[in-house]
């Protein structure tokens, strides 16, 4: 990658792709470190909804593979910070 | 009126979204008609200009009922006349460059008169959002849109973006079309009670090895963008559809004391919704639809049931439901049948477990196909013959 991001934009880029896959959701009010599918009853489309969206706003590729990399808040800005 | 299930007996219409004059175009979203459990969106048959509205808002018409009258294009009234205020050449001249339809500007001169400031603000709006200006967005939906502060290119669905597209994606705010968790319990109730008292059930299970089917997602997911990257459900409801076209008996309605076979399978999901209840959209002739169509179709149909959303064509009658509780972890699914339908196909979670292929013992992910079926029109062997070909073609993926 030519650039990376700080935590604090990493940070609203996942919120906010969360919102768009649960509209009511309210990232700040969980603990980062909670299972995210279990948090916010993400199926398999959702989760899938929430990488595209993800990957769309960070510029980041995000591959099946990485996925067991984006089981928290935590991780998720985890991942996209150290990419 | 457009029968949205098969225990819909009348609709409430709730909203209409046209007026006499305006040109529709089939598959246009065109009123809203409230069911006992959520608002739907009516999409248009046909293609033509709307002559007259039948029912008025807040009416509520039986099953049938015509709502609305369309004529040929070329023989409807024309549209009453605007009450544009004339648009100076200049204007005219700058909306012309900038690729501004002026039409779509609201104006902020005098008497509502579209100004240059306007036309400019409008090219940067399309500048800022490339992926919706490449996308068709009706002009109201594009003056709602900038009222709501709704940036055009986060409006989810596909096709012309229309101003239901652009309400759902403004900040979420309660209104008329929020389901009723009361009506649509007293909905589910009814139905299965009425399931299982009619309907003599019988259940069958089997576990299907899913090794080549994940393996067939994980090469198609790794060559393309993640927007078309599908998931383990579609190639199960795809297999499923499948193997109802070769195994009728399970695909149809049980309709005046005998069984009717239905003339192609459309299949019903059941969609839990977050904050409870359940709706069931439809995949219609999912056997014919191929496997990157049919998830797409997937997911506008989740996403519409899950946001209040769903449009007519997606809750065309049901011919065989299925059910898929595996991404909550359970391993098998005991379905209750929707009636009239006469079968419901259930899949688990994928689990890794010991599996023996070849006389070798491996780790492998496998999952638990189930059937329920009504007695009245199958009997076991039938539903076994069913579910052995749903396992035959989930082994073959690049088939599906």
């Amino acid at each position: 990658m030519t650039h990376s991001l700080d935590t604090a934009t990493a940070r609203e880029i996942v919120e906010t792709a969360l919102r768009g896959v649960v509209p009511d959701a309210r990232p700040d009010s969980i603990d980062e470190n909670a299972p995210l599918r279990d948090e916010f009853e993400l199926d398999s489309l959702d989760f899938l909804a929430f990488v595209a969206q993800l990957s769309k706003r960070s510029g980041v590729r995000i591959d099946e593979a990485d996925y067991p990399r984006l089981g928290t808040l935590a991780d998720c800005v985890r991942f996209l910070r150290d990419r | 009126m457009p029968s949205l299930g098969a225990d819909m007996t009348e609709g409430t219409l709730l909203e209409w979204l046209v007026k006499p004059g305006d040109t529709v175009h089939k598959g246009d979203v065109v009123a809203v008609v409230d069911t006992s459990k959520s608002a739907i969106d009516v999409e248009c048959f046909d293609s033509g200009v709307v002559t007259d509205l039948l029912v008025h808002e807040g009416s509520t018409v039986a099953v049938g009922t015509p709502l609305a009258v369309i004529g040929a294009a070329d023989t409807a009234p024309p549209p009453p006349e605007p009450q544009h205020v004339p648009v100076s050449p200049i204007v005219r001249k700058l909306a012309h460059e900038t690729g501004v339809d002026i039409a779509s500007v609201r104006g902020t001169g005098r008497r509502g008169a579209v100004t240059k400031k306007d036309i400019e603000h409008a090219a940067s709006a399309r500048r800022a959002t490339p992926a919706a200006s490449r996308r068709r967005v009706t002009p109201h939906a594009r003056r709602l849109a900038e009222d709501l502060g709704v940036d055009l290119d986060s409006v989810a669905g596909d096709g012309v973006i229309n101003a239901a597209d652009v309400r759902a994606a403004a900040e979420p705010q309660p209104d008329r079309r929020a389901v009723s968790p009361a009506g649509m319990r007293e909905t589910i109730a009814a139905a299965m009670s009425r399931s299982k008292r009619e309907i003599p059930h019988y259940y069958l299970a089997t576990t299907i090895d899913m090794g080549p089917c994940l393996d067939w997602l994980h090469e198609h997911n790794r060559a393309v963008p993640v927007e078309e990257r599908l998931v383990p459900a579609v190639l199960l409801l795809k297999a499923t559809a499948l193997a109802a076209t070769k195994i009728p008996e399970i695909n149809g309605h049980w309709t005046d004391g005998g069984f009717v076979p239905a003339p192609s399978v459309d299949l019903g999901v059941a969609v839990s919704l977050r904050g409870g209840g359940l709706l069931v959209p439809v995949l219609t002739d999912a056997a014919h639809t191929d496997v990157p169509t049919l998830m797409r179709r997937l997911r506008d149909a989740v996403s519409h049931a899950r946001t209040g959303r769903l449009r007519s064509s997606e809750l065309a009658p049901a011919s065989l439901t299925v059910t898929n509780l595996g991404d909550l972890g359970v391993e098998v699914v005991h379905g209750v049948i929707h009636p009239p339908q006469v079968a419901l196909v259930g899949f688990g979670a994928v689990m890794h477990r010991p599996w023996a292929v070849d006389g070798l013992l491996g780790i492998r992910p496998v999952i638990t196909a189930s059937l329920a079926a009504d007695h009245r029109v199958t009997d076991g062997a039938v539903g076994a013959r069913f579910l052995s070909i749903v396992g035959q073609l989930l082994n073959h993926p690049h088939d599906l």
